[in-house]
């Protein structure tokens, strides 16, 4: 998947007035076309901070989150049941995202204060809401951190600390995995640059995730011509079946 | 090499696939199955999510049982009567069945019903036919062993709407014929099989229709089935998988040819103790994931969403 590195500059308007440094970003490629060969992804995040004034003393570090499309999610628990293992309670998350990523230049333990992760949403748990859920079952928190552990585990949601590596307190860069099961949608990805535990800057950019050719025509036809892609299917898996039969007769005939 | 299919999103290798359908169709080629009901479960193995996966074999069914049946429509041995009126039982269930899928699917248990219909289905029929098999083995031996002939009437003659099928040499009422069709036909919606190993031991015990004509007229009935039960998850679901199903297929026809040249070579008795020991295999898989604890306790899933639990 490799294609011209495009770069392009975004200037962020001053979040805050006294902002003295901004991120200048580049990204190795801002949209991700899904094709019949797809594979996953690998997008390079690189970029630099601008500043007017001289290096502040204490150390920079870099968080870099991307957030896949959201939407409801429904957990369920595998109970026993008459001695077999069925779906019993189950959760409707509010939102979820299908891919989350959080990339930084250090634990984030470390560099990032509680107060600043609520104020600007940046480690998973706070991109999955289940409002409406809590108020019902009370005590969601089972269901969501299993929702957090199953998608770790297909590799949809990553903790990548230390994957930002910044040099000179100017230059920053990281390199995020996209999976192969990638659900198509607008990928937001958002870099924060923070200093003594506070974020000093932030900028936000957008990835365009696509089905594309092929893909996209079957996924649409799918979606919007339903019968027709029905019958496509039927008609195609004839004519392979009859062409599979004339053609093995042919074969053992000749 | 990986493809990444459109509908199932997600990205899997070809060969696998071909290797899927390739030993599927090795299999139904030796046995004379479709072998929706080893796809399926392999599918759901690969990671394909189940609405997908059930959609999918559906469709790749039709493939390989259209490729089965231009063999038997040139040997004469499918009677087309007979499968007209098992499609048209077999429609009403399939619809009825994509309708019970779809209102489980809704409850989260859309899983645990295809499960045990697994369960329930291949222990049966592989019992059964294991169970008949060592008893025809144990006959065989018998130096000169007379074989029992099936009492030709039982309580499926004396019900009314008689018709007479004549390709099958049959004259019986029409009744347990649409009820067969239809009980194959919800499975094969549910199941995302064909439904041959359910019908042809109950074309054979129930019907007693002639062996002969058992096969191709069950092929027949199946293409129908499986075309309509495709189209219907295709409209409902969106869940028929193209590229999927036509990697399947292609391994599928490949393998079928390799199986068939093996079939011949071995004794019909030893085919039916396989088969029925590769159903019960199946069979006892399936009943253990249920039975055993998980190792997780939760599933995700998007709410109707095309992709079924994780």
């Amino acid at each position: 998947m490799t294609r011209l590195l495009l770069i392009f500059t975004l200037l962020l308007t001053p979040f805050f007035a006294a902002a003295e440094e901004e991120i200048v970003l580049g990204l190795s490629q801002d949209k991700v076309a899904i094709t019949a060969q797809f594979d996953g992804s690998d997008i390079l995040i690189f970029g630099a901070v601008k500043r007017e004034v001289a290096i502040p003393e204490n150390e920079l570090d870099v968080i870099i989150a991307i957030e896949g499309p959201t939407g409801p999610m429904v957990v369920r628990r595998k109970e026993k049941k008459f001695g077999i293992w069925i779906n019993g309670a189950a959760l409707e998350v509010d939102k979820a995202p299908a891919f989350y990523a959080v990339a930084s230049s250090a634990p984030l333990a470390d560099i990032l204060r509680r107060i600043e992760n609520e104020r600007y949403q940046i480690t998973v748990d706070k991109a999955i809401q289940s409002v409406s859920a809590t108020v019902q079952f009370g005590n969601t928190q089972a269901f969501t951190e299993a929702l957090m552990r199953i998608q770790a585990n297909n590799g949809s949601y990553q903790l990548l600390e230390e994957a930002v590596e910044v040099d000179q307190q100017t230059l920053f860069r990281s390199s995020i995995s996209l999976p192969s099961n990638l659900t198509e949608g607008d990928y937001n990805a958002r870099i924060f640059l923070v200093r003594n535990g506070h974020v000093v800057a932030d900028l936000e950019t957008v990835i365009d995730v696509r089905k594309v050719g092929l893909e996209r025509f079957l996924y649409n036809l799918a979606q919007e011509q339903a019968p027709i892609y029905g019958l496509l299917s039927i008609l195609m898996a004839i004519a392979a079946g009859w062409g599979a039969s004339a053609l093995f007769r042919l074969i053992r005939d000749g | 090499m990986y493809i990444y299919l459109p509908i199932a999103e997600v990205s899997v290798n070809i060969f696998l696939l071909f290797g899927l359908g390739g030993i599927v169709g090795v299999l139904s080629g030796i046995f004379g199955v479709g072998g929706g009901f080893l796809i399926t479960p392999l599918l759901f193995f690969v990671g394909i999510p189940p609405a997908v996966a059930v959609a999918t074999s559906a469709n790749q069914i039709v493939a390989s049982s259209v490729s089965g049946l231009f063999a038997h429509l040139k040997r004469k041995t499918v009677d087309l009567r007979m499968g007209s009126v098992l499609l048209a039982g077999g429609l009403v269930g399939s619809a009825f069945g994509i309708m019970l899928f779809n209102y489980l699917k809704a409850l989260g248990q859309v899983d645990l019903l295809v499960q045990l219909c697994y369960v329930i289905f291949l222990g049966v029929i592989g019992g059964l036919m294991f169970i008949e098999s060592l008893r025809a083995i144990r006959r065989a031996r018998k130096a000169g062993g007379v074989l029992r002939k099936r009492s030709q009437h039982n309580w499926v003659h004396g019900l009314p709407f008689k018709v007479r099928f004549r390709a099958s040499g049959l004259y019986i009422s029409v009744i347990p014929v649409l009820l067969v069709g239809a009980c194959v036909g919800v499975l094969s919606a549910v199941m995302g099989v064909g439904g041959g190993f359910i019908m042809v031991p109950a074309m054979i015990y129930i019907l007693g229709m002639p062996t002969k004509v058992v096969v191709g007229t069950s092929l027949f009935q199946i293409i129908f089935v499986a075309g309509f039960n495709t189209l219907l998850h295709a409209i409902t679901n969106k869940t028929v998988d193209l590229p999927l199903a036509l990697f399947l297929l292609i391994g599928g026809v490949v393998g079928a040819q390799f199986g068939s040249s093996i079939g011949v070579k071995l004794k019909a008795e030893t085919l039916r103790i396989l088969l029925a020991l590769l159903v019960l295999s199946v069979c006892g898989k399936i009943a253990l994931d249920l039975l055993l604890e998980p190792s997780e306790l939760y599933t995700i899933s998007r709410p109707n969403a095309a992709g079924g639990s994780q």
